[in-house]
């Protein structure tokens, strides 16, 4: 699938002036208990306007950046017709409601409803994670952290080694469709692991989301079939963007 | 299994091996299926059933025995714990494993009689019920268009009630979840893994395809066996 409206190659997953991190930055109130959220246009990505309607995060995806690690057929699947179906369809139910002109991660919190979702929590939320699950991706993705989330890492996991085996187990055990995510807990300044069912993700439980793998069977059934651990282990190995990590580290703490 | 075979049939024939005295935990295994994995096609492809039937399935039993065996030790060292912990992989691994064999038996080739409408009993009841069996398939395929994430959309019966009823449940968790009288007659796999390799994101055609390879004679016989 062409990439319409797709930025040059150079800004594909790869950061520009450094990485600014993705649109949905968070800054948690903590005295109140509605959470903020500034939206930053992204460096590396066409601004995606997450004001209704709500665009495709611009197609500065190219389809086979991530091969051979994620194949260019899936993205054009995952990206192409799940993720955009949950952008039109999301569109079409807020489109005249009250929580037209509101921002997503607004809506998510809106409509997650305390537990209780409304209908347009599921397109939200997946919208949203979507997003965010591209942008925890690189080509030549893979390495380590350092620095600072390093240094916090080793704090609440023991030590990265742990942290990787840890998050894969949550990533393999994650029953059904669902996310597994890397979190910052704003309460206790502590990063946590985190599972998430369907379209469910740490924004509701007032977290920072730092890293995420979808793990719904969609996002690797074509490549890997059956075998998600595999799965989890390239992403681990060949994907994951250490740089947006840090970045969404360096703002919640910021 | 073994030790009840072993004592009811042939007394002083099967002294227990070692790890069955230590086991003593019924073990399952994977239930073949009366066709081959090419037989639905070109509904469901044969790649599709030899992945569904031989990893999906056979990870369920794995993983159901590792738990039952795990439960069965945390019982005898009184671990409570652990006794709690094992609940989600027993449903999920169990569940699986419920709805597996029961969905085996649903399909069937069509030179086997697969689409092939229910007669008799069912058939009536599914037009008292729902009017009309196009009634039936169009829900159950608007639940299982609708459910998010993964499940199963199921024809079951209230065998206290002698009702048919169309459920939907979440992942793995059997029909018997949604109520304690409910018998499966038929369900629908929605996974993903259970269409996406042919039908990729456009599940509503794997629900439209289903149809032509769906065992009516087997959910006629479990209906005929609650409601002689």
């Amino acid at each position: 699938m062409a990439a319409a409206n797709s930025l040059s190659l150079t800004s594909a997953f790869l950061p520009r002036h450094g990485f600014h991190g993705p649109s949905h930055n968070q800054n948690v109130q903590l005295s109140t208990q509605k959470k903020q959220f500034a939206r930053k246009a992204v460096s590396g990505w066409a601004s995606p306007a997450w004001n209704f309607p709500y665009q495709m995060f611009s197609v500065s995806v190219l389809e086979d950046a991530l091969e051979p690690h994620m194949s260019s057929r899936t993205f054009e699947f995952h990206w192409g017709k799940h993720h955009r179906a949950y952008v039109d369809n999301l569109n079409k139910q807020i489109d005249g409601t009250e929580l037209d002109g509101k921002t997503l991660e607004d809506i998510i919190l809106i409509t997650y409803n305390k537990g209780s979702p409304l209908p347009a929590f599921n397109n939200a939320a997946q919208a949203w994670n979507h997003q965010f699950f591209w942008e925890s991706m690189k080509p030549n993705g893979g390495g380590e952290p350092s620095g600072k989330l390093l240094e916090l890492i080793n704090r609440d996991f023991g030590s990265y080694d742990t942290f990787v085996k840890e998050f894969k187990a949550a990533a393999a055990t994650q029953f059904g469709s669902g996310w597994a995510w890397l979190a910052y807990k704003p309460e206790d300044k502590k990063l946590a692991l985190v599972k998430t069912p369907n379209a469910e993700n740490p924004l509701v439980l007032g977290y920072t989301a730092l890293l995420t793998i979808d793990v719904w069977e969609h996002a690797y059934y074509l490549d890997f079939q059956n075998r998600r651990p595999d799965y989890i282990s390239i992403f681990m190995e060949k994907l994951v963007s250490w740089e947006a990590v840090s970045s969404r580290l360096k703002t919640a703490t910021a | 299994m073994a030790l009840r075979n072993l004592m009811t049939k042939k007394p002083f024939a099967g002294i227990l091996t070692f790890r069955q005295q230590l086991r003593c935990v019924q073990t399952f295994s994977l239930p073949d299926l009366s066709y081959d994995y090419g037989a639905l096609e070109p509904a469901i492809s044969g790649e599709i059933m030899q992945l569904h039937h031989q990893k999906h399935h056979q990870t369920y039993i794995t993983n159901y025995n590792n738990a039952l065996q795990q439960l069965h030790d945390a019982i005898n060292k009184g671990d409570s714990p652990t006794v709690a912990k094992l609940q989600g992989a027993i449903k999920f691994n169990g569940g699986g494993h419920i709805n597996h064999s029961v969905f085996w038996k649903n399909l069937a080739p069509t030179r086997e009689g697969g689409g092939e409408p229910p007669k008799g009993s069912l058939g009536s009841a599914i037009d008292t019920n729902f009017g009309s069996l196009e009634a039936v398939i169009q829900k159950m395929n608007a639940e299982g268009a609708a459910l998010q994430g993964s499940g199963w959309v199921w024809l079951g019966l209230d065998k206290e009630l002698k009702r048919l009823v169309i459920e939907t449940t979440a992942n793995q968790d059997p029909l018997v979840i949604k109520g304690p009288n409910l018998v499966p007659l038929l369900g629908i796999d929605v996974w993903e893994h259970a269409y996406y390799l042919q039908y990729k994101n456009v599940k509503p055609d794997y629900l439209k395809n289903i149809w032509k390879v769906i065992n009516w004679k087997y959910a006629a016989e479990v209906y005929e066996k609650e409601c002689p």
